[in-house]
């Protein structure tokens, strides 16, 4: 290929300045949970997002990777015009980010995940054809978009029952929140350790059996128990402030919980959305390497994932901490009790599908297990209108970013191709 | 840049019910200073109680309006929304009582006859302590949220709820004796202030009935 530094160059400034936006702007939904809940200091949330984010697209984001890289668009079919599939994805890139920006400072409810699927479903259909996109794979995409908010809405409702019986409506629920809280913590790292290992790890060169992951999962979980235990037993028991609200002695014992739930929530969140800004990367890079080979499917080189964390990390540094502090200052309404029952079913739903390969949106997931907190009258005052949003999402995000792709990928042939 | 996912949560009406409940209950208040002063015959007095219990009122029903802003139809609550608007109305209408008694009593320059004046005093001190005791109940929103309306709180609250019940009993045995002692002094005084007399003590009494229905308002949330 001629003009494959020329691709590798921009494609790298593409994924880049994607990941850097996902890290600027999405990051936020993740950590501010915890922000709100007045459990992370946003210092303390900064640092917590960056080691997680990083380590979940390091470590966990390979496959989703490898989805929205080859699982989209049928490459094979496209071995005369290697150009077509470079332009598309670079087109993408530029559409989604492009997409993202508009509509972030117009103050849309936007996905990064539904920008860059739609994008290059978009570019697929108008600049390859009908029959380039694996409309079956693209078809499980769009059902996992539909049951990740619900799977971890009924999560978090049920998580949220537990805590309840077992602890808010007992007659003492500080003891009993000394005592059931360690076994919320043995189950948060329990699970994310279990679905990282069974899943994620294969492209990192971990090869663990079955039965491995689950006793080093446990292991993980006991040890974090145990860590826990030892900053819940910590938790002074304060009458002053429980005279105000009877509860808050409890919730600080929950805060303990919420801190390992929110390093799950970004772990989660970059082992799914590092995807996005790395896959078509990617792409491009897969076939320029290979000299022009779409059809060659090389293992993905993890040095891509850690550019792509690199990205978020500094997106958060510059722009994510602000936002963060922003969406933290509106969500008080979530406190430890509820915001851990949330970030532990919405890291738990979005992990999982990061391990499926599955390119989901983190905040819907989290909307989905607010609105399951909800329902089990958790929570004082809910806006069922932003259930709007997420449909606009899915309506209006799709042929936008579509649209703007076939735009972008029309131009880049014209000057490039 | 803005998220939407904050915008999930709509404000809570808990903390500005409560506020409204506070001011109900300041400006009920003030209707012991209003008495004192009757007492002493000090109209001076009289007329500056009377302010304050209108101002605290004007204020109890600002917050009643803002708070009804704050409830959209796509709002989602852990409570029925008409059970949480008819909760305030309820808990505005005591602030509305307070307010036509200390006006009845400057407008008409009401005087309590002498031997009636201490055992009105504990029944309108008795009536106050219902609305304290319903404002009690009100305040335990927050850890109803909390619990989601479940378990041992909702005990709690009951009990409360039952504690407002007991006090409004009392008030209503000491309104018949204070009507059966204005009774006897009917040949003594005027008739038309004999009248606004037994309008006075009804209207009193009316404090801790409405904070009792405060209280029914809010087992009607529990039953849920």
């Amino acid at each position: 290929m001629e003009l494959g530094t020329t691709y590798l160059v921009l494609a790298g400034i593409f994924g880049l300045f994607m990941a850097w936006g996902i890290g600027a702007n999405d990051v936020a939904n993740a950590m501010a949970t915890s922000v709100g809940a007045r459990v992370l200091t946003i210092r303390r949330a900064v640092v917590i997002a960056a080691v997680f984010e990083f380590a979940g697209a390091v470590l966990a984001g390979g496959e989703v990777t490898a989805t929205i890289r080859s699982g989209i668009v049928d490459s094979s079919l496209l071995a005369d015009q290697p150009e077509l599939l470079v332009f598309g994805m670079l087109a993408s890139l530029l559409a989604a980010g492009t997409w993202l920006l508009i509509a972030s400072l117009m103050g849309w409810p936007v996905s990064t995940t539904h920008s860059i699927v739609g994008a290059i479903v978009g570019f697929a259909v108008v600049g390859l054809g009908w029959h380039t996109v694996k409309w079956d794979e693209v078809g499980t995409i769009a059902v996992s978009w539909v049951a990740s908010p619900l799977i971890s809405g009924v999560v978090a409702y049920l998580m949220f029952r537990t805590v309840q019986s077992l602890i808010l409506d007992r007659p003492d629920p500080f003891k009993n929140a000394k005592r059931f809280v360690p076994i919320y913590i043995f189950i948060t790292g329990f699970v994310m350790s279990l679905m990282t290992l069974l899943k994620g790890l294969k492209h990192v060169g971990l090869d663990i059996s079955t039965v491995q992951a689950y006793g080093l999962s446990a292991l993980i979980g006991v040890v974090l128990m145990l860590i826990g235990k030892f900053f819940i037993n910590r938790v002074p028991y304060d009458p002053d402030a429980d005279r105000e609200f009877h509860y808050a002695s409890v919730e600080r014992v929950f805060g303990v919980l919420m801190l390992m739930t929110a390093c799950s929530m970004a772990f989660a969140h970059g082992s799914n959305d590092v995807a996005n800004a790395v896959g078509p990367m990617a792409a491009v890079i897969s076939v320029v390497h290979s000299g022009g080979d779409v059809s060659q499917q090389s293992e993905l080189p993890s040095w891509i994932l850690l550019l792509g964390g690199v990205g978020i990390v500094v997106g958060l540094l510059m722009l994510g901490k602000k936002v963060i502090a922003t969406v933290g200052k509106e969500i008080t309404q979530l406190t430890p009790s509820r915001g851990f029952a949330c970030e532990l079913s919405a890291a738990s739903t979005v992990v999982f599908a990061s391990g499926m390969g599955l390119p989901i949106s983190t905040t819907h997931s989290l909307v989905g297990a607010v609105l399951g907190v909800g329902l089990a009258r958790g929570i004082a005052a809910l806006n069922l209108g932003v259930i709007r949003t997420i449909f606009m999402s899915w309506i209006v995000t799709l042929p936008a970013g579509g649209l703007l792709a076939v735009v972008f990928f029309w131009l880049l042939r014209l000057i490039l191709g | 840049m803005k998220s939407y996912f904050s915008t999930i949560f709509g404000s809570s009406p808990i903390r500005p019910l409560q506020q409204h409940m506070e001011k109900v209950l300041e400006c009920t208040q003030e209707l012991a200073p209003l008495f004192a002063a009757v007492s002493d015959a000090d109209f001076a007095a009289v007329a500056q109680a009377q302010e304050r219990v209108a101002r605290l009122e004007d204020e109890a029903d600002a917050l009643k309006k803002e708070l009804r802003l704050r409830l959209p139809n796509s709002l989602f609550m852990p409570v029925d929304r008409r059970d949480l608007l008819e909760l305030l109305r309820v808990q505005d209408k005591v602030a509305n009582k307070a307010k036509d008694i200390a006006g009845l009593i400057l407008g008409r320059q009401m005087q309590i006859p002498e031997s009636m004046r201490e055992d009105f005093r504990v029944f309108l001190q008795r009536c106050i302590d219902t609305v304290a005791q319903a404002l009690q109940a009100v305040r335990e929103m927050d850890e109803l949220v909390e619990t989601g309306f479940r378990g041992t709180e909702v005990d709690n609250v009951l009990n409360m709820i039952q504690q407002i019940d007991v006090i409004e009993k009392e008030t209503d045995t000491m309104q018949v004796q204070l009507r059966r002692k204005l009774h006897a002094l009917e040949p003594t005084l005027p008739p038309v202030d004999v009248m606004f007399l037994y309008k006075i003590i009804e209207w009193t009494g009316d404090l801790a009935d409405l904070a009792q229905r405060v209280g029914s308002r809010l087992h009607l949330m529990l039953a849920k």
